[in-house]
């Protein structure tokens, strides 16, 4: 956050993004020593200003949001170096300082969401990120990207409203914000109608943000109008961090008894996530626009994470969590490929990717790389989340789930094969190659090892998805945190 | 528990959805803008009613008072309040950036200006 102040002092030009980049790096640097050490420990506790909680207000760390403040370093550091030369073409340079302030606020949001364990915090983070990603939404190049951060920043603040209300009921019954506090407290008072309520406008507050089937209308806009390397980190964080809180709410505050027994969340979720799912992919097969087929493809996705939320099981969960992570790797691979092509040709629209198989080789080899995680081919990061998936929904014996699932997966095919359809089939008038240069080709092509990496070697993921699953759900059934 | 008792958080619930009506009816951009103030505020009266105690003064210690305000919703509401002022500020700044890029400020007319080529 001091980052954000600093960068808006600097004289416009490459130096707020050099002083970006180097502070997005020494984030991952914290982030991965904080998550060895969450990994080693089990929670870790910072108390803010040295009050005890639950007066004070509480930072803590478990490997679920180790997990997240991991993911969420770790794509910043990689996208911004990428988002130098890609925004210096796409946004003004004497804007430069507060772009990047605008960038580093949104990541200190963001971090500021994964760590905190204090319910009241969470909201005043949220907006914090929102606020940052209005303005970067509005920076875009065409004047609908205003109309998109205007209408994202309704149904933004509605939702983060709702959620403040749902903490105040909360706060009203338990006298409590602190999460592990609250979750101590509620099963006293869970059989009042003003908990039932505070659940309610919580859940709906925060599927607002992450954009759950019927509550997505402002993310294709927000997605397809936003400056390439924006899109690429909001993709790739900003949803996830609210399918955080929403598992945080679910698992840790309320607990399971609570969210899965007296509450009707399996009813509700688990339909939303599938008829989200196939229909937004759907509508992905028939976008001109390559990015606004990624963002409708996005919430598709986040079909998926809910739908591991909604299983109410272990494996459920440790699938949820996977996806958020992997999800976060391939979209931020296909964003950036397809942030490349912006920088060339200043659209993303699919008449432009005629005959770029031969033109930008590597670019569209990322892209294609990219596209096959999101399909789930074998090797890549989205094999190893929708295996696990589809695992869980066979252990529930949810046998139409899985056939949803599968079903999803060839939707995708069928929209990442048009792209690849007309890059390597159909001819281009202009053969040239402009590749794009090696600044944007490296960020891209290390999130696309990164597909590769852990769809290989999944004991890292994987290990500290199922420790943090295990946790959300002995923390809760144990009643003491 | 009766329904006068409860007035202000009845208050509240007619407050927001005034707030949220106008936001879901209004075209003009500047409107929707005042039904999200509206909405919040609303938010902000549920909470500052939270905490207030029968008998209850202002939370600063004084001799002959022995009962106060629970301190904690105020400060959380002042935090949401600046967060409600910096939403405002923003959604008032990409209003004026609206009408420089398409004249006006109507939510219908710029729709209809962006479907034109």
């Amino acid at each position: 956050m001091l980052g954000a102040a600093v960068a808006a002092l600097l004289p416009a030009g490459r130096l707020p993004w050099l002083w970006a980049t180097a502070v997005s790096w020494f984030m991952l640097y914290a982030a991965a020593t904080l998550a060895a050490q969450a990994m080693d420990l089990g929670v870790l506790s910072y108390w803010m200003g040295g009050w005890t909680p639950p007066i004070g207000i509480e930072y803590r760390l478990d490997p679920a949001n180790a997990l997240l403040a991991l993911l969420i370093a770790l794509l910043a550091a990689v996208v911004l170096p990428f988002a130098g030369p890609s925004l210096a073409a796409e946004v003004p340079e004497r804007k430069s300082p507060w772009l990047y302030a605008a960038l580093l606020l949104f990541l200190a949001g963001q971090m500021g969401i994964a760590v905190t364990g204090d319910a009241f915090n969470v909201f005043v983070f949220l907006e914090i990120s929102s606020l940052a990603t209005y303005t970067l939404i509005g920076l875009g190049r065409n004047r609908r990207a205003l109309t998109a951060s205007f209408s994202y920043l309704i149904m933004g603040t509605v939702g983060a409203t709702f959620f403040l209300i749902g903490v105040g009921l909360l706060y009203a019954m338990t006298g409590t914000l602190n999460m592990a506090d609250l979750a101590v407290r509620i099963p006293e008072v869970a059989a009042t109608r003003t908990v039932h309520t505070a659940y309610a406008f919580i859940v709906v507050g925060v599927c607002l943000k992450l954009a759950l089937f019927p509550l997505h209308l402002w993310l294709p806009n927000a997605y397809t109008y936003a400056p390439s390397a924006v899109t690429a980190l909001m993709a790739a964080t900003a949803t996830k961090v609210a399918i955080y809180v929403l598992i945080r709410f679910i698992y840790t505050v309320f607990g399971p008894a609570f969210s899965f027994g007296d509450m009707p969340t399996v009813q509700l979720l688990v339909p939303l996530a599938i008829v989200g799912l196939l229909s937004t992919s759907v509508v992905a097969i028939g976008q001109a626009n390559i990015k606004r087929m990624l963002a409708y493809s996005s919430v598709a996705q986040i079909g998926y994470m809910v739908l591991g939320i909604g299983m109410a099981s272990t494996l459920g969960l440790t699938a949820a969590l996977l996806h958020v992570f992997n999800h976060a790797l391939m979209k931020g691979a296909l964003f950036l490929a397809l942030g490349c092509i912006a920088y060339r040709f200043g659209t993303t629209q699919i008449d432009a990717f005629r005959g770029l198989g031969r033109r930008m080789p590597w670019t569209m080899a990322a892209f294609v790389a990219g596209g096959l995680s999101l399909i789930g081919v074998p090797l890549t990061v989205g094999f190893i989340s929708k295996w696990y998936l589809v695992s869980a929904a066979i252990e529930l014996g949810w046998w139409p789930i899985v056939a949803v699932i599968i079903v999803g997966s060839l939707l995708a095919v069928i929209y990442i094969w048009r792209v690849v359809e007309v890059a390597y089939l159909q001819p281009a008038e202009d053969t040239s190659r402009c590749e794009a240069p090696l600044a944007l080709l490296l960020p891209t092509w290390v999130l696309v090892g990164l597909n590769f990496w852990f769809g290989i070697d999944t004991r890292v993921t994987v290990g500290i998805a199922e420790r943090a699953a295990t946790l959300l759900f002995s923390t809760a059934a144990g009643g003491a945190p | 528990m009766s329904f006068i008792a409860h007035y202000n958080y009845h208050v509240a619930i007619i407050l927001a959805m005034i707030g949220l009506y106008t936001m879901i009816s209004r075209t003009n951009l500047v409107k929707k803008v005042a039904g999200l103030n509206i909405f919040q505020v609303s938010v902000f009266i549920l909470f500052i009613s939270l905490g207030v105690m029968d008998d209850g003064t202002v939370p600063i210690l004084e001799e002959g008072y022995t009962s106060y305000s629970n301190p904690l919703p105020h400060v959380l509401i002042l935090t949401a309040i600046v967060v409600g002022v910096a939403t405002t500020a923003l959604a008032l700044a990409l209003i004026i950036r609206i009408n420089e890029a398409y004249g006006t400020v109507e939510e219908d007319q710029v729709q209809a200006k962006d479907e034109e080529p």
